[in-house]
């Protein structure tokens, strides 16, 4: 019996086909990686992680309603996206305010999403995959959705790069400086939007955070260099998701369980990495430059 | 300005240069109540003004005004000879010191860059230049050692002199200053306020200086703005901090002392500070 759960989740007969068979997956995933990568360094400098589970449920509803009414699923995921991002952006400004709506929210998507998938007779592998991923339904037109989604979200946060960070980072200088504090914080929830919905599409509603989070969470544990917390936290959002992958091909559970399984490994090293340059005093100061 | 100072001895009388910060008849609301009306301050080159007055008196909104973030309903308010605008580097910005979270993707060199360019749209490339910039602005405060510290194992002293260098990214004519000492120990505010000194010495730098506490900067101020009750006093620190002006601005017994180079305040019927565990108000 425990040799058959094993098989169950890994088993790496014929390897090549299956590996044939999901090139298409494997080039979303590794688009996604890089999408949650980047987009996670915003979310934990926003604060955000709690917007983006409220975000995703709405989401879930949305693609469930896609999947009764038989029309697009990556379009019914980013509908609720963003109708979910525009209900944060429109509910709450501050932080104590924005949570409870999305507390609100939250359940109300995902009780949606339950109604829809109830009346659904399809498929019961499509039901479950919506909550908890999956990576067969990642076929040729939606690979295309999904990165071009994903493309319309990276030049996005190329654009506002600078700002937001300065935004989310220093609100009151920022403003201070010129920039639209106010009107990127929508701006920025919609992008957060796009994104959790192409997410969705690879570990479901319920594992978006480990894309969406982790990543960033780990790399902020070992650095705060600006420029190398991005680099890091696409590295680990990549690792995870295509490395899910490729070890999912060798078992009949869903992807998503090795997806977040890779990603808290990583952001437990990096804390456990953290902990020690923390206690070493992060970086040398010249003992000479003491300068009150 | 990054290049060497040229100095033309006699050429620019400090009288002549033009107001750094000029407001008229300037009245400011917060919808129906009216913080402050009938301002008239003319703010000069290296000239260092503290502004004072209980909570809600209009001191940040007064920054805010200067910052083209709220408008006057009242007068008109000039920067440089023109009106405000948003984001101008007319002026450097320094708040309060906050609690930094611990893991905040910021070193220290990173918030002065945010003010070099962070308000830029794009991605942050930049190059040596750039670097070499924010190494003689980090230098200039005194902050060098710790220029690549992540922001949140810096001490309160620390980082205000990060929020300074960062302030004056833009060389700015004009430093506006939110309690900048609030919640810095002794030590560190005497720091931070040699610094301000320094710079508006050297540059002509003029300071706008909101606090609680006048004692600290007591030796730079030159004037005292002072808001309380809709009413304003302006004037050197001897004619604002008498008893019965702040009586005449209160509405009420107030009492100041002039003792060992330090004014203590005494009876003001609106409290300076909301928190009691804060000390005595100037």
């Amino acid at each position: 019996m425990s040799t058959g759960i094993w098989h169950q989740i890994f088993n790496y007969d014929d390897y090549g086909q299956l590996l044939a068979l999901v090139a298409n997956s494997i080039v979303a995933a590794a688009v996604l990686g890089v999408v949650g990568g980047l987009i996670s360094t915003f979310v934990m400098m926003r604060d955000l992680a709690f917007a983006v589970h409220g975000i995703a449920e709405l989401s879930f509803a949305g693609a469930a309603a896609a999947l009764l009414l038989g029309v697009n699923v990556v379009a019914g995921s980013l509908a609720g996206s963003v109708l979910a991002a525009a209900v944060i952006g429109a509910l709450g400004v501050r932080v104590r305010d924005r949570n409870s709506a999305i507390g609100v929210l939250m359940p109300f998507g995902l009780g949606l999403g339950v109604l829809f998938l109830s009346l659904y007779k399809g498929r019961a592998a499509n039901k479950f995959g919506l909550l908890t991923g999956q990576i067969v339904a990642v076929d040729t037109p939606q690979t295309a959705w999904l990165i071009g989604v994903s493309v319309v979200v990276l030049l996005a946060l190329a654009v506002v790069w600078r700002p937001l960070t300065f935004a989310s980072l220093d609100p009151d200088v920022a403003a201070a400086r010129g920039v639209p504090v106010r009107a990127l914080s929508p701006v920025f929830t919609l992008v957060l939007g796009l994104a959790v919905a192409t997410t969705i599409q690879i570990v479901g509603a319920l594992l978006v955070l480990a894309l969406v989070v982790t990543p960033a969470a780990a790399a902020t544990r070992v650095t705060a260099s600006p420029r190398l917390i991005p680099l890091l936290s696409v590295l680990f959002a990549v690792t995870s998701v295509v490395g899910g992958i490729l070890i999912a091909l060798g078992g009949s559970v869903p992807i998503s369980p090795y997806v977040t399984t890779i990603a808290f490994v990583i952001y437990l090293a990096c804390r456990a990495a953290g902990a020690v340059r923390t206690r070493s005093g992060w970086a040398r100061r010249p003992p000479a430059a003491v300068a009150d | 300005m990054t290049g060497p100072m040229i100095e033309h001895p006699g050429t620019i009388a400090p009288q002549a240069a033009p107001a750094v910060l000029s407001l008229t008849g300037a009245e400011l609301r917060r919808g129906e109540r009216v913080l402050w009306s009938g301002l008239d301050l003319e703010l000069r080159g290296g000239e260092f003004i503290a502004v004072l007055g209980p909570n809600g008196a209009g001191k940040t909104s007064l920054l805010h005004a200067v910052l083209g973030q709220v408008p006057l309903a009242a007068g008109t308010l000039l920067i440089g000879g023109r009106p405000p605008r948003r984001g101008g580097d007319l002026i450097g910005y320094i708040p309060q010191q906050r609690a930094v979270a611990p893991h905040t993707p910021l070193r220290a060199r990173d918030l002065v860059r945010l003010g070099v360019d962070g308000h830029r749209w794009g991605l942050p490339l930049g190059g040596r230049g750039l670097r070499r910039r924010i190494d003689e602005l980090l230098t200039e405060v005194g902050a060098h050692a710790y220029a690549d510290m992540p922001l949140g194992l810096l001490s309160g002293g620390e980082q205000q002199r990060v929020r300074i260098a960062q302030a004056l990214a833009t060389d700015p004519a004009l430093l506006l200053c939110d309690e900048p000492l609030l919640s810095l120990d002794p030590h560190h505010q005497h720091a931070i306020v040699d610094l301000l000194d320094r710079r508006r010495r050297a540059r002509g730098t003029a300071v706008l200086f909101v606090t609680h506490e006048l004692n600290p900067v007591l030796p730079l101020v030159d004037r005292v703005l002072y808001l309380a009750g809709g009413r304003f006093r302006v004037g050197t620190p001897d004619e604002v901090m008498t008893s019965s002006v702040l009586s005449g601005l209160y509405g009420g017994q107030v009492e100041v002392v002039r003792a060992h180079g330090r004014y203590l305040i005494a009876g003001a019927p609106v409290p300076h500070h909301p928190d009691p565990t804060e000390g005595v108000p100037t």
